[in-house]
């Protein structure tokens, strides 16, 4: 296995006049699983292609130890690539995609397979033709395919977005589970931040080409870096706060923010962050709800604004009944570059 | 790399394969190569023999017919393909001769009745005479006809298919004996008679002889524009003397051979007695050479037409050829 | 990867065009391109080659279908038998037309062109066929479309490329094809091609064939840029799979489809069968000599064995000029699609063109290649090469990208993707390249009849001479040599076959 960490310095993809990709730096420790979150069209897709060779209008460095990978050719990267539906080939059985890497570096290990089968949870698939395969069965097939033989980075593009919801959720729980047990470092780019806080010891946001906030989940999540950052991440509503001794002090009432540092703040308020409660001290008219799979999101006209909350399902009130509503700390991320916050 | 050796071996196989079935080609002066046309045969054993006796190895490369001969000759005159060429006949000579394609050179046993002017480039070598060829047991009690004026007769209405002048050989040399007969001003009138009577145009000898021709079996037309010498090979079928138009075939040393010496003797050879006494079996024609005799089923089936004057002037011919074809195109086809 | 095919069609194919059309240009070429005569000429053979087009896709989309889509005894010898017309030497066809349809005048021609070409469209489309996914069309259908329905709005739109690639195909045989129209047009009806070839040969008016040629590639080049355009970006990435899962027995109205494509058959089959039943015991003995009074320089048999040689050559090296050049074309961007005309180009110009062309452009490479015996493979080359990129391309195209990506991230180099991906996805699609294009060269007359040399003649110019020779023993013999082509024809297609699903389980 190649190990080394990953640095990515000033990576410039463009397309004809489009920058898809604009002087990106970002590192990938050893074994370290990382996100790359934005929004479809942000280039992550691109910069993940670019890492792998395959985007060859790329510009800048990729360094991995001492190697130079922006001038290598692809196959000589020693990444694995794993796509949104597998690729698998299909003229070759599991057995035969998983070996494929394995001939191509004249690697021999008869019991690899085995292991990786294992490893995806896949035993006794072997023989398997891959053209009948369920649409899990075969991202675990291509994850193997990719990790077979050993490379120095995993590189996932929105590996689990083409399955369905149910089996997504579990995937990705067990892709982090592999990842980890592999050890392999891996850039897993996706659009949903739960498949990206699952999956990633580190979150990279992106936007228009630019990486723009990078951080543990925890960090982005309470602290997106900007106005956008927090709407791509839940914030329906932003407001302006002031924060004394741990309490942020609102429009809307105040809230203990404990973590939350001293100062004048924007902060960012989740669907959450507003919650049904009989005695909930604010008051307004629900005009729409939706059904959640283990709440209920409503709509509330509250005074002059409409917001979003949430309600359990036993007591959400239907549109046109009054409803009160209590802050939960939980839901609310604080506004604005790290820097400011003293707690770090 | 792995490319790169890919490629050579599979070149290296190819060509492998095609010389593995080319035979050793001598590379010695005393080759000749003979440019001719595709009907063109000799006995091996006699030009073995030849070979033997001359120390010269004769390489044939056939082309085409006589047009396309000539024309490939008059194309490569810069860088000639070949030393010797065999094949020009009397419609295409003058062609040959005003592009300056042949040199000059008189075999001792050349005939001389046939010479065409006093440079002697071309030399004769064969006789082909085109004639109407009649399947006698195919005409269901009609008379037989005898002349081109027969053939325009009600009686045979419906029995004729010729060749068109402007695809075939034949098809031309027919054209050019009915200008020949009935004069620069008759023909047309003649055609026209002949297109009432049922005449049929097809663009080749082989359509017209194997599928038309009722002779040969298939086809329902007892009377069809072929060669003199065909009812040699063809029973019950003999050819009317009086419509023949002679063509006579010319060998000549082309202008810039590499090895002129060598095609001079190849072009006695041409003209020997045993070549001439062999030229009815192998190509159909009758040989120049005078005392030369026929083989008997010839003297019965096929005897020579004594109509020697049966020919255009080369020049005559070459002036006006495209002009009597387009002629012929809008009276017989429009 | 480009420079390859194209140096090689510059140096056998453009130059000596160049040359020959060159040597035409004068002001005579005017007279040529102002006589009404000469656009008659135009009209009557872009005419028929559009009909013979349409004639061939109406007769071959059937047997497309029954060859990718049905599971029935027998598939391999009907792939054979309709590959047999395209081997079968023009003249030979021709005059089975005539005996079958003794006053078809247009009609003969347009149906003998079409009994040639048949067998392009049914390989063409029946490959993309036999590859697209079942799915979609099964999806249509569980949306309430009816068969027909679901055919013409999923499974047409996705052999679009196919049929495109096809119809140009056929359209520059039939615009050129030459012995069929001066057999069957009789003195008659004349094309671009038959009238290139009176003006070179008989004529020698090279500022009037100048003139034609010239018309033929603008009618040529125009038709090639009408089928790119047609085709363009609809080559879309389709779901590819083998055909185990593809074929299936028909059901309900797809018995119809069947019907017809036996019909077909046995219409295909008519002038072979009156061919063969031409041939003789005594033809076939008379093979193993010369003929009547020695009428060929070596024996039937020999003449068999040069045409397998010449054919291997020529497919071997087609399939290099034409493996490069799809993967050539498939990375060019804007380019490509005129490095694809510029492929097909020597389907649409007379061989005879090309043959004079050879006369005064090749004594200058070293070893004067005029009379070498080398030229007959580089001339069938140049003829079948097309033919496999329109095969093989579609197939290419339709390889999602991303799948030679993956290979390449687990360490395959360029050149090992492509033995590693695109070969095995392509493999059928190269076999059968390879066997239409052995097939064609088999049957190549045009070219050949210009270049071989006599003491190598291959089958079919054997047979073209036999059949210009009187003698009963040699019409007999030309039969029996046609019958012999098209069992080695047969036997080829059912070998192929036979490989084809060996190499499929490995």
């Amino acid at each position: 296995m190649r190990i080394g960490n990953l640095a990515i310095r000033k990576l410039t993809v463009r397309f004809g006049s489009l920058t898809a990709v604009d002087d990106v730096d970002l590192d990938i420790g050893n074994g370290e699983v990382v996100a790359l979150l934005g929004p479809s069209g942000c280039g992550k897709s691109t910069l993940l292609r670019a890492v792998a060779g395959l985007e060859p209008q790329a510009e800048g460095t990729v360094r991995r130890g001492d190697e130079d990978l922006a001038r290598m050719p692809v196959h000589k990267r020693g990444v694995g690539l794993v796509f949104q539906d597998g690729q698998l080939f299909p003229h070759r059985d599991v057995a035969g995609n998983i070996r494929f890497g394995l001939r191509m570096h004249k690697i021999n290990d008869p019991g690899r397979v085995d292991e990786l089968l294992d490893l995806v949870g896949l035993s006794g698939y072997q023989r398997r033709k891959v053209t009948e395969l369920s649409g899990g069965e075969q991202q675990r097939v291509a994850l193997a395919r990719a990790l077979a033989p050993r490379p120095g980075l995993l590189l996932l593009d929105e590996p689990l977005s083409a399955l369905d919801r149910a089996l997504r959720e579990q995937l990705a729980l067990d892709l982090a589970r592999m990842l980890r047990k592999a050890g392999t470092s891996a850039l897993v780019v996706t659009h949903d931040h739960d498949e990206a806080f699952t999956l990633a010891d580190r979150v990279a946001l992106m936007r228009e080409g630019r990486i723009v906030q990078t951080g543990t989940a925890e960090e982005v999540w309470r602290h997106p870096i900007d106005e956008p950052t927090a709407t791509f991440l839940g914030c329906g509503l932003i407001l302006d706060a002031r924060i004394i001794g741990g309490t942020a002090r609102f429009d809307l009432g105040d809230v203990h923010l404990p973590w939350a540092p001293e100062g004048t703040h924007k902060i960012g308020l989740r669907p959450h962050a507003l919650v049904a409660d009989p005695d909930g001290p604010l008051q307004g008219e629900v005009s729409g709800r939706v059904h959640r799979r283990d709440h209920v999101r409503l709509l509330v006209k509250l005074e002059h604004r409409e917001v979003d909350a949430v309600a359990t399902i036993a007591d959400a009130p239907e549109p046109g009944h009054p409803v009160r509503l209590r802050l939960d700390p939980d839901g609310f991320a604080l506004v604005g570059p790290r820097e400011r916050l003293s707690v770090f | 790399m792995l490319k790169a050796v890919v490629v050579a071996a599979t070149v290296l196989v190819t060509a492998s394969c095609s010389l593995a079935t080319e035979q050793p080609r001598p590379g010695n002066a005393q080759t000749v190569t003979l440019v001719t046309h595709d009907s063109f045969a000799v006995r091996k054993e006699l030009l073995d023999e030849f070979q033997k006796n001359s120390g010269i190895t004769v390489e044939v490369r056939k082309s085409g017919d006589a047009g396309a001969l000539t024309n490939q000759l008059v194309l490569t005159k810069a860088n000639p393909i070949g030393d010797i060429a065999f094949g020009v006949d009397s419609t295409f000579a003058s062609r040959a001769l005003n592009e300056n394609v042949f040199q000059p050179y008189q075999s001792p046993d050349a005939n001389k009745r046939y010479q065409l002017d006093d440079t002697n480039r071309l030399t004769a070598v064969d006789i082909g005479d085109v004639c109407v060829n009649v399947h006698t047991t195919g005409l269901k009690g009609v008379p037989e006809p005898t002349t081109f004026e027969d053939l325009a007769d009600p009686k045979y209405k419906d029995m004729l298919v010729v060749e068109s002048p402007a695809t075939s050989s034949p098809g031309l040399a027919f054209l050019l004996g009915t200008i020949l007969h009935f004069g620069a001003d008759g023909w047309q009138d003649y055609w026209t008679r002949l297109k009432a009577n049922g005449v049929k145009v097809v663009s080749g000898w082989e359509e017209a002889y194997n599928q038309e021709f009722s002779g040969t079996g298939k086809g329902t037309r007892p009377l069809v524009v072929s060669y003199a010498s065909s009812p040699a090979a063809t029973p019950d079928t003999k050819a009317l003397l009086e419509t023949c138009y002679r063509q006579i075939e010319y060998a000549g040393v082309l202008q810039g051979a590499k090895n002129p010496e060598g095609a001079r003797k190849v072009l006695d050879f041409l003209i020997s007695q045993q070549f001439q006494a062999e030229v009815p079996d192998q190509m159909y024609v009758y040989p120049v050479r005078e005392g030369v005799a026929l083989p008997e089923a010839w003297q019965k089936a096929a005897p020579m037409p004594t109509d020697t004057e049966a020919t255009l002037p080369a020049q005559e011919v070459d002036r006006n050829r495209e002009n009597w074809v387009n002629q012929w195109r809008s009276l017989v086809q429009g | 990867m480009a420079l390859v095919p194209l140096g090689f069609l510059t140096l056998f194919f453009a130059w000596p065009v160049v040359a020959i059309v060159g040597l035409g240009a004068r002001a005579a070429m005017l007279d040529t391109l102002a006589s009404s005569d000469t656009w008659q000429l135009v009209g009557f053979t872009l005419g028929q080659a559009a009909a013979s087009t349409v004639v061939a896709i109406a007769a071959g989309m059937p047997l497309a279908f029954l060859l990718a889509r049905c599971k029935l005894p027998g598939r391999g010898l009907v792939q054979a038998i309709v590959l047999v017309p395209f081997v079968l030497p023009a003249v030979v066809v021709g005059l089975a037309f005539r005996g079958l349809m003794p006053d078809g005048g247009v009609w003969s021609i347009i149906l003998a062109n079409a009994f040639f070409n048949v067998a392009v469209v049914a390989r063409t489309v029946g490959g993309l066929w036999a590859n697209t996914d079942r799915r979609a069309e099964d999806a249509a259908r569980a949306l309430g479309a009816s068969r027909l329905r679901a055919f013409t709005a999923v499974t047409l739109p996705a052999l679009t490329p196919a049929i495109g690639s096809a119809a140009a195909v056929v359209f520059l045989f039939c615009s050129t094809s030459f012995g069929v129209v001066l057999i069957l047009g009789g003195a008659e009806y004349r094309t671009l091609e038959t009238e290139i070839y009176l003006r070179t040969v008989q004529l020698f008016d090279l500022p009037g064939a100048a003139a034609l040629s010239i018309l033929q590639l603008a009618a040529v080049v125009a038709a090639l840029v009408i089928g790119a355009v047609a085709r363009k970006r609809r080559q879309a990435a389709l779901k590819l799979r083998g055909r185990q899962e593809t074929a299936r027995r028909p059901v309900g109205g797809e018995w119809v489809v069947v019907g017809i494509a036996y019909g077909v058959l046995v219409l295909l089959l008519t002038p072979i069968v009156s061919l063969v039943s031409q041939s003789s015991v005594e033809g076939f003995r008379a093979l193993s000599g010369t003929g009547h009074d020695n009428s060929l320089e070596v024996t039937g048999l020999r003449a068999a064995m040069n045409s397998l040689s010449t054919a291997t050559d020529a497919t071997v090296l087609a399939l290099i000029l034409g493996v490069l050049s799809s993967i050539a074309l498939m990375r060019l961007g804007r380019s490509a699609e005129l490095v694809d005309v510029a492929m097909m180009l020597p389907l649409g110009v007379s061989a005879v063109t090309v043959g004079f062309g050879y006369l005064i452009t090749l004594d200058a490479l070293p070893g004067d290649l005029r009379t070498s015996p080398l030229l007959v493979p580089l001339a069938q080359a140049i003829v079948v090469t097309p033919l496999i990129i329109r095969i093989l391309l579609p197939v290419l195209r339709s390889i999602d990208d991303r799948l030679r990506q993956a290979a390449g991230t687990l360490g395959a180099s360029p050149l090992r993707v492509w033995l590693e991906v695109d070969l095995p996805l392509a493999g059928r699609s190269l076999v059968t390249a390879a066997a239409f294009g052995y097939v064609v060269a088999l049957g190549e007359f045009g070219a050949t009849s210009f270049l071989a040399r006599p003491d190598a003649p291959t089958l079919p110019i054997a047979i073209g001479r036999l059949i210009s020779r009187p003698g009963e023993l040699n019409t007999q013999m030309a039969y029996a040599a046609c019958t012999l082509l098209m069992v080695v024809t047969i036997a080829v297609a059912v070998l192929i076959e036979r490989f084809r699903t060996t190499v499929e389980e490995f």
